[in-house]
């Protein structure tokens, strides 16, 4: 079979909606973007944990200490989930790790950014795990199986994630002006970097029309936003707090908000590697896994020897 | 023209990357094989395959499971297979493996028409 | 009354400051998978401390006719009030240090938990039957990584002893009794040596012998550490009280 007929039984296959298996036949770019784009998403998760741990032990009750630990847990599992997914393309764990450590592969720039009071936790859970449930939400459809199912779990545990960092604003929201000052100012600086987390603007976007027509990506990076927007303009109200955007309005012949412009050169400066955290936040992930080697390797090499143990009883 | 039709020989993995400890890549030296995980999710159910992860050994990759894929009570048992010791059809196969199957109608007990009045059948 | 609330006291700080201390781990772990597994032993611990320290809340609020929660007890306490074990509160160290100190922990706590599930005091026997079962899983989690560690690499081996030279001058005080405690520890002795022995012959370690053993964390006199790791705990009661989270 041509390499041209192949690809028509491949388009063919996502538009009639049949999920790509690992083994089947594929073309090269759809390999690389999925390994692209499923290990981009993993590292997002794994360096996702900083910011949020940053403030395990200075949460400030019990039940607050243990949400959160449960939460950045979660992110945990949903990295690996997402290294599984990429690792069925022939890509190893330790190989995207390599490049995530290296430069080579990024992350989601949201976390280049620093958590500095308690109520960037809330602000982290309702507008950045907010924006991240739409995006993944939309990928539980992707058209690559091992990466749907791996979405699919996650959607499952992440809806917890936007739910509690809602209801811990909310309560700031009621509490002192200290923390309503507080709730505030979270929203004012996580209100923008969570807009740009849906990406540069599809007139911008150079991997959108690929990823679509394979339906990896199955809205534009501009729909998302939208969505977005229009989900959040309505949840604030019940917080009694406002997004710093004097141009945010409700059209009423788009039916949708209206809302400012995002500071693109901030954008692509964080996503070059000038974030205020970019720097700490890959030392922190290669600090954890190399400090690690000696144990990942104590564990391998007492594996071996238990088994040679095993097989020496047996014989 | 070159054709690359990958063969893979066991599970999802591809076989050069799969069950990685004996791999010679160095940046896979310290890298903990992978396992498969299948979980059943109660009593009287088939266990199901849940994902993977990577572990030294056995043991260590059923504690594995069970912190990663059982925090929210999803299961009363696993188990887990190395990866690379899943054997699986290959795509290329499929036709010659289940399309014999599909004209096989009188399998199914849809085929037989009965008189309504035969009870429990 | 005040001896329960002292030992319930006691039993919450234990859990919460080793808790805290293991929860430094979450999202620095050696590998995303034992990232989870320990971050699953704190969060177990933090449930224990919360059941015990709700338990006091009630006794307290009731004996001095206040609102006492559980987090009035684990945020507005003082260095000097909290009767944590020593052990608890040293710095984590490395991989090898964080799980033999987990290992010496857990198998005195299922020793004493099987004692406090007898006792008459139905709150407290009820919060160790439920913890036993953690408990257990946490004995095996650090004995196998003892083992692993022990009679892995030629690294591993000397980082598992060094954690054993640093961390036994603290296991002495599990067994030294406080006038509050309801459980008589010095009798849980022997049981523990024999079980940490089987599990050091495995990993090719030996029992430090004739060794000084530190104490005071029951009667709240800490390390330096501790109230480095209160400050982190307690900030925010601290800087805005009566505020709710």
């Amino acid at each position: 079979m041509s390499i041209h007929e192949l690809e028509k039984i491949f388009q063919n296959k996502i538009d009639k909606e049949i999920k790509i298996e690992p083994k089947d036949w594929m073309p090269e770019a759809y390999r690389k973007t999925n390994i692209r784009q499923i290990s981009q998403h993993a590292h997002s998760e794994i360096v996702g944990m900083l910011p949020e741990g940053n403030w395990i032990s200075r949460a400030p009750s019990l039940k607050r200490k243990a949400i959160l630990i449960a939460k950045v847990q979660d992110e945990a599992g949903h990295g690996l989930y997402l290294y599984s997914a990429a690792e069925t393309l022939g890509s190893s764990r330790e190989q995207m790790i390599d490049d995530l450590h290296s430069g080579k592969a990024k992350y989601s720039s949201i976390f280049n950014y620093p958590t500095l009071t308690w109520a960037d936790m809330g602000a982290v859970g309702w507008l950045v795990d907010g924006a991240a449930i739409l995006n993944q939400v939309m990928l539980c459809r992707t058209s690559y199986g091992p990466y749907a199912r791996a979405m699919v779990r996650i959607c499952k545990e992440e809806s917890f994630h936007q739910r509690q960092g809602f209801e811990s604003l909310l309560v700031l929201s009621k509490g002192t002006k200290e923390q309503r000052d507080m709730c505030q100012d979270a929203i004012n600086r996580w209100w923008w970097p969570s807009l740009m987390m849906f990406g540069p603007k599809d007139s911008e976007s150079t991997n959108s029309d690929q990823s679509i027509k394979w339906k990896i990506k199955r809205k534009t990076n501009d729909e998302l936003r939208q969505q977005f927007v229009d989900m959040i303009a309505e949840q604030v109200k019940l917080l009694g707090m406002t997004l710093p955007d004097p141009h945010l309005k409700w059209n009423e012949s788009r039916k949708h908000y209206d809302f400012g412009e995002i500071n693109w050169d901030e954008f692509w400066n964080v996503v070059k590697g000038n974030g205020p955290c970019n720097k700490q936040r890959l030392e922190a992930r290669v600090k954890a896994h190399e400090e690690g080697t000696w144990v990942r390797e104590a564990a391998l090499a007492y594996a071996v020897k238990k088994q040679s143990r095993t097989k020496a009883k047996v014989a | 023209m070159n054709i690359q039709i990958r063969k893979f020989y066991y599970g999802d993995i591809p076989e050069e990357t799969g069950g990685n400890s004996s791999s010679s890549n160095a940046s896979n030296e310290t890298g903990w094989p992978l396992w498969e995980v299948f979980i059943r999710s109660k009593q009287g159910l088939d266990h199901k395959h849940a994902g993977s992860l990577h572990a030294a050994d056995a043991q260590m990759a059923i504690e594995n499971a069970r912190d990663v894929y059982t925090r929210r009570q999803e299961g009363v048992s696993i188990w887990v297979v190395e990866s690379k010791h899943i054997h699986a059809t290959n795509p290329d196969e499929a036709e010659m493996f289940y399309e014999p199957a599909s004209d096989k109608v009188y399998r199914h007990p849809t085929f037989y028409d009965l008189p309504d009045e035969v009870k429990h059948m | 009354m005040s001896q329960t609330i002292n030992q319930t006291l006691q039993l919450a700080d234990t859990c919460l400051i080793l808790g805290q201390r293991n929860s430094e781990w979450c999202a620095h772990g050696p590998i995303l998978e034992q990232d989870i597994a320990i971050t699953n032993i704190t969060l177990d611990l933090i449930g224990q401390a919360r059941n015990f320290y709700q338990y006091a809340a009630t006794l307290i609020s009731k004996n001095e006719n206040k609102n006492i929660t559980e987090d009035t007890l684990a945020y507005l306490r003082t260095e000097r009030e909290f009767k944590n074990f020593l052990i608890c509160e040293l710095p984590n160290g490395d991989w090898a240090n964080t799980v033999l100190r987990q290992f010496f922990f857990s198998c005195f706590q299922l020793l004493l938990f099987e004692e406090l599930e007898k006792n008459s005091d139905t709150q407290l026997a009820a919060i160790a039957t439920k913890s036993l079962k953690e408990i257990k899983y946490h004995i095996k989690w650090s004995s196998e990584w003892v083992i692993r560690l022990g009679d892995g690499t030629e690294e591993s081996n000397n980082r598992i002893n060094n954690a054993v030279q640093q961390l036994w001058p603290y296991t002495g005080e599990f067994f030294m009794p406080a006038d509050y405690e309801i459980i008589s520890v010095s009798s849980l002795k022997e049981k523990w040596l024999q079980s940490i022995k089987d599990v050091f012959d495995e990993a090719t370690l030996t029992i430090p012998q004739n060794i000084f053993m530190q104490s005071g964390g029951k009667d709240g006199v800490h390390t330096e550490h501790l109230g480095y790791v209160l400050s982190e705990l307690q900030y925010l009661q601290r800087v805005y009280p009566g505020a709710e989270w």
